[in-house]
């Protein structure tokens, strides 16, 4: 999906949804600001979250900064790049520079199975939030 | 004496540079008449050679016992010279946490070499750069094991050092953090039937110590897999690591987290600090795990180096997210440990321990062999054991005391059933006469007291 | 190298007496199921390839014996060598902790005069020396903060912080249970009184402070704070990282604090040890006395001897085996008799002057946030130099190439690119005229040679360091595996 067709919460993360699965991400702004990116703290498939839970945290070399999930619903997938041990077992692949490097493509979190679309009504379109960060469109 | 190099000349040019007329004027600020200057009683200044009179007086009324049969968490071991020699630079001890790290690099080799041999010595995949002790690491093992499963129930050996009970209760017992419950000691060792029954879905940790208080052998792979079958982690204390020279490695037999004190590796006894607690774990639990880690790099031409990492982690990142609040740790001492475990090396290990269990069993037998005395428990041990006396091991305690002799630990001031047992502990240290002159000095108290 | 790829079989570095008991086989004296036959994998050396190796490794160090290291809120005094000495007595080091009382008299003597001596530089009724470090301390005093309220059946779960506070204050916080709040501080660096207002509900436990704060200025409402504080009900901590600023000449306790805790590996010129040991001694004042740990040492006029005091039914417990970390307090101890109290005394006078000089000389060069007298640190700013692309983490690594050791850095958090200083009062001035030259001389070559500070260091024994990739694949050991 393009950039200008997702939507975004306050909290920095992009929402791209199809039918009623969400995709989850952090913005090329949040990306910056907590600079090189570490490591993630991830919620679990199955679990289920209300609007605007913390699901988990983002850690950078000198940061570390709370998850939340802009959409309200079931975790369904969780991109195997960004999880540091899969099954237990340490995972060759693991990219959190990803996160750095392709935020909206390679560097998406997870996909959450939406409870309900009235959630996404609170949220901002392309053109709000590059307002609010101080960027033009 | 003092350490400041301020002349009268200074002080003036200072004060001149800032426009002040004294130095009560940089304290402008403070409501002094509220404040400042109250009387305190403190006494004078005195020259160093008054100094040292002064402590080597302090120290001369302290006794240091030809004999000691002391144990139980406190341990004397044997010191290669070389250790202060290293632990002495000014180096080392004067230098401050490495934070910049291009400046601590000494510093942080020594971090890595520690955390490598914590991993060898326990088996596990990831140790911290050290704790305050083995009580706090035992109460932070807890703390990662309920955060790790999100379950509150704490199974906990009664064979567990009292005083890290105490402390894990002062950290989880109060309010809803945790649920603690005791595991009865059966026969010096852990009751396995009590802990099959007690361990459950929601049991967070199952934690014992070996060898235990009582000095005894615990089944230790049998508990890591009843803790496994039930989900729940096993953490596994061990208060003399010395004994990791014979036992098999506990992360090789399903033991999740071991945690405990590195006294024993190069650190006097210093009546009872500065202590090195330590935590060593299996892979997973590496984001978990509370303390400094320090990580190997390299630098912006490809050399290798070494460096702080997962410092988000720590309480200067996440503050009251940490997953602990510790700061300082015990560097020093985790140094001392490094160049101690160095010394000693894969050989020495071995005969240290050979010699702390032999010597302890020659001890144990002779002891037993007197009229009265007998051994508490059937139960193998280490360099620690229980004997059963005539009469409360307190008075013999100090009859013993008389005679120049720290017999061991009166039982009956921890566990009121136990009254009349002495905890003896014997080290590579322990010279043969000084065994037979306690059997001796047992022999003769051994007849029973006057009812 | 490693010590361990150094290791070749058969060599040793120790030697032990023939075993002087009859000899008998390990399957004899322990199951044969728990024998480790393989042996652990420690290396095998000899003790010159012991001794050459960390001397090696000490030289590569920066050290306060061999550099200045103005690090805020570290307090980095020289550590007296005579401190060293005492500590290594036998008849301190060697003594074990459950040798009978008779026997310690000198040592309990020691803790019970270093209580003492505290008590007096802070206006506090009583100390536990057990603590093993600052934060340790904090801990201690937050769960007495709770079983404080517990056993007035009062339900409070805030613990207020400072916006510039340490991060131990609340990550101790949220280990003893409370949810943390932060209060705003106002453009004076100070805390916010009508911030402070606004939080004050009967729900806040404990305010959690540092006097001086974190930016090195003395919290001039503190008598209002305390007011605040106390009227409604809530406890006043003292964070005492900051004691070297006002030793003997302001007491904590004359302040309003009820608790407190002391590093005495700042203030009190016990060695940092390159990240430990410490020591975290608590005071506490008043009610709280019940509430600290056991045990704590007395003393018996009558007897004319010293005791371990465990009979205290409000103690909240232990907070760490044995007593605390006694060859530290040795130091401790021996420092405060050998300054006395006229040492004692200038120890403020004279790090606030070194301070207030230090931060004067450099105030034409750099940008200062608060621009008033300090106390015996300060902050400054090198956020005018972002757009040439250097950053404080820039300027703290070229200060090595000087020879320097960093200031803190990026901290406290409120202030941005911030540089915190403290130069404390054994500096002469002229090392700090030295000090200042290279902060100088790197301001210019930002404007002349910018690369040079921000590929700093060059001299050091290895150039700037990838923590991203130390976070990212984390090798965290010697692996004989691999």
């Amino acid at each position: 999906m393009k950039r200008e067709d997702m939507h975004y919460s306050k909290e920095h993360e992009w929402v791209a949804l199809e039918g009623d699965i969400a995709t989850i991400g952090i913005t090329h702004y949040a990306q910056e600001q907590l600079g090189e990116i570490t490591y993630l703290e991830l919620p679990e498939v199955g679990d289920t979250f209300d609007k605007m839970a913390r699901v988990g945290t983002i850690e950078s070399v000198k940061t570390v900064s709370d998850l939340f999930t802009p959409v309200g619903g079931e975790i369904v997938e969780l991109n195997p790049a960004v999880m540091d041990r899969i099954g237990g077992e340490e995972n060759a692949d693991f990219h959190p520079e990803n996160l750095n490097k392709d935020p909206y493509g390679e560097g998406w979190i997870l996909k959450i199975k939406i409870s309900s679309p009235d959630d996404m009504s609170d949220l901002l379109s392309y053109k709000d939030y590059m307002a609010m960060i101080g960027e033009d469109a | 004496m003092k350490y400041t190099p301020h002349t009268e000349a200074d002080i003036a040019a200072m004060l001149s540079f800032l426009e002040k007329s004294s130095l009560h004027d940089l304290f402008a600020d403070i409501p002094c008449d509220a404040l400042c200057n109250k009387e305190m009683k403190l006494p004078p200044p005195l020259a160093e050679m008054e100094v040292r009179k002064r402590c080597e007086e302090l120290a001369g009324k302290n006794v240091k016992y030809s004999s000691s049969f002391l144990g139980a968490g406190s341990y004397r071991h044997f010191i290669p010279s070389a250790v202060k020699t290293i632990t002495s630079r000014s180096e080392f001890y004067t230098a401050y946490t490495p934070y910049q790290a291009e400046a601590s690099q000494g510093t942080l080799q020594a971090i890595f070499e520690f955390q490598s041999f914590m991993c060898l010595l326990t088996g596990m995949e990831v140790a911290n750069a050290s704790l305050y002790d083995g009580s706090t690491a035992v109460a932070e093992a807890a703390t990662l094991a309920m955060g790790e499963t999100r379950r509150k129930k704490l199974i906990v050996s009664q064979s567990l050092h009292p005083e890290y009970r105490e402390v894990l209760s002062t950290y989880l017992g109060t309010g809803e953090r945790a649920e603690i419950v005791p595991l009865p000691h059966k026969d010096g060792t852990v009751d396995i039937e009590s802990l099959k029954s007690l361990v459950d879905k929601t049991t967070a940790a199952v934690i014992v110590q070996n060898p235990n208080f009582f000095g005894a052998l615990e089944p230790v792979q049998e508990i890591a897999a009843i803790a496994k079958s039930a989900g729940a982690i096993s953490v596994l204390a061990v208060a003399e690591p010395y004994s990791l020279g014979l036992l098999k490695a506990p992360g090789k037999l399903g033991i999740d987290i071991v945690v405990g004190e590195c006294q024993s590796f190069g650190i006097p006894r210093g009546f009872g600090g500065p202590l090195l607690g330590f935590m060593a774990t299996q892979g997973r639990y590496m984001r978990r795990i509370p303390g400094r880690l320090c990580g190997k790099t390299v630098d912006k031409d490809g050399q290798e180096g070494f460096v702080l990492t997962l410092q988000a982690r720590e309480q200067h990142i996440r503050r009251d997210k940490a997953s602990s609040n510790i700061c300082s740790n015990e560097a020093l001492c985790a140094l001392a440990a490094t160049v101690h475990l160095s010394l000693i090396g894969r050989k020495g290990l071995r005969e240290v321990a050979e010699q702390n269990i032999k010597k302890a069993h020659y001890a144990a037998e002779k002891i037993s062999g007197i009229k009265g005395f007998s051994r508490k428990f059937k139960s193998p041990f280490f360099n620690e054991f229980v004997i059963q006396c005539p009469h409360d091991a307190s008075r013999l305690i100090a009859e013993l005391d008389g005679k120049g002799i720290a017999a061991g630990v009166d039982l009956g001031r921890l566990y009121p059933d136990m009254k009349d047992c002495l905890l003896v502990c014997v080290t590579e240290m322990t010279a043969r006469e000084e065994m037979d002159r306690l059997a001796g000095a047992l022999s003769e108290l051994s007849a029973p007291a006057v009812v | 190298m490693l010590i361990f790829e150094k290791s070749s079989p058969g060599r040793t570095g120790y030697s032990l007496p023939k075993l002087d008991v009859p000899d008998a086989p390990l399957a004899d004296l322990m199951p044969g199921d728990m024998i480790d036959e393989e042996g652990k994998p420690l290396p095998e050396v000899s003790e010159l390839d012991v001794v050459r190796h960390y001397t090696k490794l000490s030289q590569k160090n920066f050290s306060v014996d061999s550099h200045f290291y103005p690090l805020g809120s570290c307090t980095m005094k020289y550590n007296p060598k005579i401190n060293e000495d005492m500590a290594a007595l036998p008849g301190f080091a060697e003594l074990h902790p459950y040798q009978s009382e008779g026997s310690v008299q000198g040592a309990l003597e020691l803790l019970h005069q270093l209580e003492r001596f505290f008590c007096e530089l802070t206006a506090m009724d009583r100390f536990t020396l057990q603590p093993a470090a600052g934060a340790h301390g904090e801990l201690t005093a937050l769960m007495m903060t709770k079983a404080y309220f517990n056993h007035r059946k009062e339900k409070r779960s805030i613990i207020l912080v400072p916006d510039s506070a340490h991060g131990t204050n609340p990550a101790s916080a949220a280990m003893a249970g409370f949810s943390v709040v932060q209060v705003k501080s106002n453009d004076k660096g100070n805390v916010d009184l009508a911030d402070l207002e606004r939080l004050l509900t009967d729900d806040v436990a404990c305010l959690m402070m540092t006097n001086p704060n974190t930016l090195g200025l003395f919290e001039v409402d503190i008598l209002k704070i305390s007011e605040m504080v106390h009227g409604k009900g809530s406890l006043l901590y003292y964070d005492g990282a900051n004691l070297n600023a006002t030793l003997g000449k302001v007491r904590p306790g004359d302040m309003g604090f009820d608790i407190m805790h002391i590093n005495p590996h700042k203030t009190f010129s016990t060695p940092h040890g390159g990240g430990g040991p410490g020591a975290g001694p608590v005071g506490a004042r008043g009610e709280l006395v019940k509430f600290l740990p056991v045990p704590l040492v007395n003393y018996d006029e009558s007897k004319k001897s010293y005791s371990l005091h465990f009979d205290e039914p409000l103690s909240i417990g232990r907070m760490r085996a044995f007593y605390g970390n006694f060859l530290v307090l040795v130091k401790a101890f021996t420092y405060i008799i050998s300054l006395g109290r006229e040492g004692l005394l200038d120890v403020a006078h004279l790090s606030v002057l070194n301070a207030n000089y230090l931060m004067k000389a450099l105030s034409k060069s750099f940008h200062l946030p608060y621009d008033r007298t300090c106390m015996h640190e300060f902050v400054l700013s090198i956020k005018d130099w972002k757009s040439e692309g250097i950053h404080t983490l820039d300027v703290a690594k070229r200060l090595l190439d000087y020879g320097f050791h960093a200031p803190t850095i990026y901290f406290p958090l409120i202030v941005e690119e911030a540089m915190m200083i403290e130069p404390t009062e054994t500096e002469s001035k002229e090392m700090l005229d030295d000090f200042v030259q290279a902060l100088i001389c790197i301001r210019e070559e930002i404007l002349s040679e910018p690369a040079v500070v921000h590929d700093a260091p060059h001299k050091m024994p290895v150039k700037r360091l990838d923590d991203v990739v130390a976070a990212r694949k984390p090798v965290l050991r010697w692996d004989p595996n691999a």
